[in-house]
């Protein structure tokens, strides 16, 4: 199986569906000329030219706006967010049209939109490009939210968003374009609403999705060493979510740890942890524990940015709390 | 032009404006209609009418083709109609029921058809707009000829979606037409207090786009300045910004008793009503008043049955929403 970084399977995923589907095209701020702020369509406008890579002005709202009306009318609009920090200018489009068409026609127009793009912080990003949003989008109906955690992942489950008739907004890890990964020969593609066991285990279900999975895995190994058996476990998609997956690990364990990189209010985790309440009561050894990072917005200094964040150390300290180990 | 052309064409121009009477006519009746059944409770939320404005919607449709793409706001009905959608389909919308051509689910606000290319009816003031940009992207990419028309009100003028959409429209060339239906108030706000500028077609001229403004009461005169800039948009892939000046005789909304505007105002612009001055046009056609009854009873009947049609429908049970979420 070859080995490709995470943004050149992302790659591999929009040059596939742009060669099967002549609707597909790209749209965002520095795709073309420049390659991709991060380089993840690298080469696309030399392949596919300028009627299907479009570099667009800085106008979130006018190119996702864009690409919800050419989706109505039958188009499938990849839309690159630089960031999905610069979403919440186009929050409106997202959230009030992309994911409100179906059911505001009665049914007659559907939106086959994907929005992409780096979410989450990275290195001394700061406040204003430091979020993790997927709490936002995942708690709209009509909207689905893709969240993959490497590079086999990131290209099966960019061509099933893109061939979704629903709007997806599919979250990348900003750190992780440059992780390696096999993924299959030949094409291929992963189901949204598939979750994934990413390590098997019995003592304790760790959850966490995009780069919150390495996290975890990172976690598990350290219990390893303890004689700690952790389960790994990836929805990969928020919304829809896996849940019986979740509900078998849990069921399997009697305990769950959720791992999740946004702020804890409201976040994605509480969600899980309410679903867990209601099909694993019984089942539960410990109340399920979340590690998020801190309440606050993201500082800039690097050692204190490193310090809200969930860490490999936190999460395995976590895991023996929920045994009555730590 | 040979003396038979020109018969021909008379006689052509005579029968357009009897259809576009009768489109007139028949979204003020439907309008009227609505507005008592909101009094009766049939109709609910928020209803804005088009009365005083339906010359804009018939001259509109009469400058494009079936195959053009309308977009427009929450005032919607009138646009709808003209557009194809039939008064049952309209008024049992506005009922919420499941015959309507949203089913039901979208209601004054938010009017779909999506066989007469009537692509909603949208609430969030000149957030249609990019989406309007994308069907006219569409369309160019796609090669299809047809012209996207995007109406919006005075309102939406200061919003940053009209701008974003404009600028984008214009940077890449797109067949749209931007139809700024101006009648004077942004809700109960004058003009004056919500824009730095009177003519709301100058915010053409920083991006670039074609511009025309004028009156709205003539629908002969709106559909042929419409019509050259549609064809600029159909041919040349320009778009325009066109400025409507009109008048709506009711309050923003129901719940509007429109206070901030005299009954002296109300009455002057309804002597320049669009149906008294089309009914002028007529007459030199050799329509008389007649004539006008005839029409005017076909259309009573056709809202009669609509209204009736609206009530007898049943509307779509909560357990069928979840359906409407996702496609599977």
């Amino acid at each position: 199986m070859p080995v490709v970084e995470y943004r050149e399977a992302l790659r591999q995923a929009m040059e596939e569906e742009m060669l099967r589907d002549p609707d597909v095209f790209l749209m965002g701020e520095e795709v073309g000329f420049y390659n991709g702020a991060y380089k993840v369509s690298k080469g696309m406008l030399e392949k596919f030219g300028d009627k299907r890579i479009i570099d667009s002005p800085i106008t979130e709202c006018g190119f996702a706006g864009l690409g919800i009306g050419a989706a109505m009318v039958g188009m499938r609009p990849i839309i690159e967010f630089m960031t999905w920090n610069f979403s919440l200018v186009a929050i409106d489009q997202i959230v009030n049209h992309a994911a409100k068409i179906r059911q505001m026609s009665g049914g007659q127009f559907n939106c086959p939109i994907t929005f992409r793009g780096p979410g989450g912080a990275a290195h001394q990003l700061a406040a204003q490009h430091s979020s993790a949003f997927e709490s936002y989008y995942a708690h709209i109906p009509g909207l689905k939210v893709v969240m993959p955690a490497n590079p086999k992942d990131a290209k099966g489950l960019l061509k099933s968003s893109i061939r979704d008739e629903n709007p997806v907004c599919f979250i990348e890890g900003e750190t992780m374009y440059s992780d390696k990964g096999e993924i299959p020969d030949g094409e291929y593609t992963i189901p949204l609403g598939v979750g994934e066991i990413k390590r098997e285990g019995t003592d304790c279900t760790i959850i966490g999705w995009s780069k919150m999975v390495n996290i975890g895995l990172a976690a598990a190994e350290i219990l390893a060493t303890q004689g700690i058996n952790a389960e790994v476990l990836d929805p990969r998609t928020i919304r829809p979510l896996d849940e019986d997956l979740i509900v078998a690990s849990v069921k399997k364990t009697g305990r769950c740890v959720i791992l999740e990189e946004g702020y804890p209010f409201a976040g994605v985790g509480a969600e899980i942890a309410y679903r867990i309440s209601q099909r694993c009561f019984d089942d539960l050894d410990h109340p399920v524990a979340r590690l998020t990072s801190m309440d606050v917005s993201a500082p800039y200094h690097r050692q204190v940015e490193n310090s809200i964040r969930p860490t490999p150390e936190k999460a395995a300290d976590l895991v023996k709390k929920v045994l009555y180990l730590g | 032009m040979t003396r038979i052309e020109g018969e021909a064409l008379q006689a052509q121009e005579k029968l357009n404006l009897l259809k576009y009477y009768r489109q007139m006519l028949g979204i003020r009746r439907l309008e009227e209609a609505a507005a008592k059944a909101y009094s009766q409770q049939k109709i609910g939320g928020f209803l804005h009418l088009y009365i005083g404005q339906e010359a804009i919607a018939a001259g509109a449709v009469g400058a494009t083709e079936h195959g053009d793409y309308f977009l427009t706001s929450y005032r919607d009905h009138g646009l709808a109609y003209a557009k194809g959608t039939s008064a049952r389909a309209c008024m049992a919308e506005l009922f919420g029921k499941e015959t309507g051509c949203s089913k039901g689910l979208g209601g004054s606000m938010h009017f779909f058809d999506k066989p007469n290319n009537f692509l909603g009816g949208w609430g969030i003031v000149g957030a249609h707009m990019p989406l309007a940009v994308g069907t006219a992207f569409a369309s160019k990419y796609r090669g299809d000829g047809r012209v996207t028309l995007c109406f919006y009100g005075d309102g939406a003028v200061s919003q940053g979606a009209a701008h974003e959409a404009m600028s984008l429209a214009s940077l890449w060339k797109l067949p749209i037409v931007f139809i700024c239906e101006n009648n004077m108030y942004s809700m109960g706000t004058p003009l004056s207090r919500t824009m730095s500028v009177e003519d709301a077609s100058q915010k053409a001229l920083a991006y670039g786009l074609e511009r025309d403004r004028f009156e709205g009461n003539d629908v002969l005169l709106v559909r042929d300045r419409l019509a050259v800039a549609v064809k600029r948009a159909r041919e040349e892939s320009r778009p325009s910004v066109i400025e409507i000046r009109c008048y709506r005789y009711r309050g923003h909304s129901m719940s509007d008793p429109g206070l901030y505007r005299t009954k002296d105002e109300v009455e002057e612009y309804k002597r320049k009503d669009c149906l008294l001055i089309a009914e002028r046009h007529l007459a030199g056609y050799g329509i008389g008043p007649e004539d006008l009854k005839a029409i005017d009873d076909e259309v009573k009947n056709e809202i009669e049955d609509a209204v009736t049609f609206a009530d007898e429908s049943g509307h779509l049970p909560a357990e069928r929403l979840p359906d409407f979420n996702y496609v599977d």
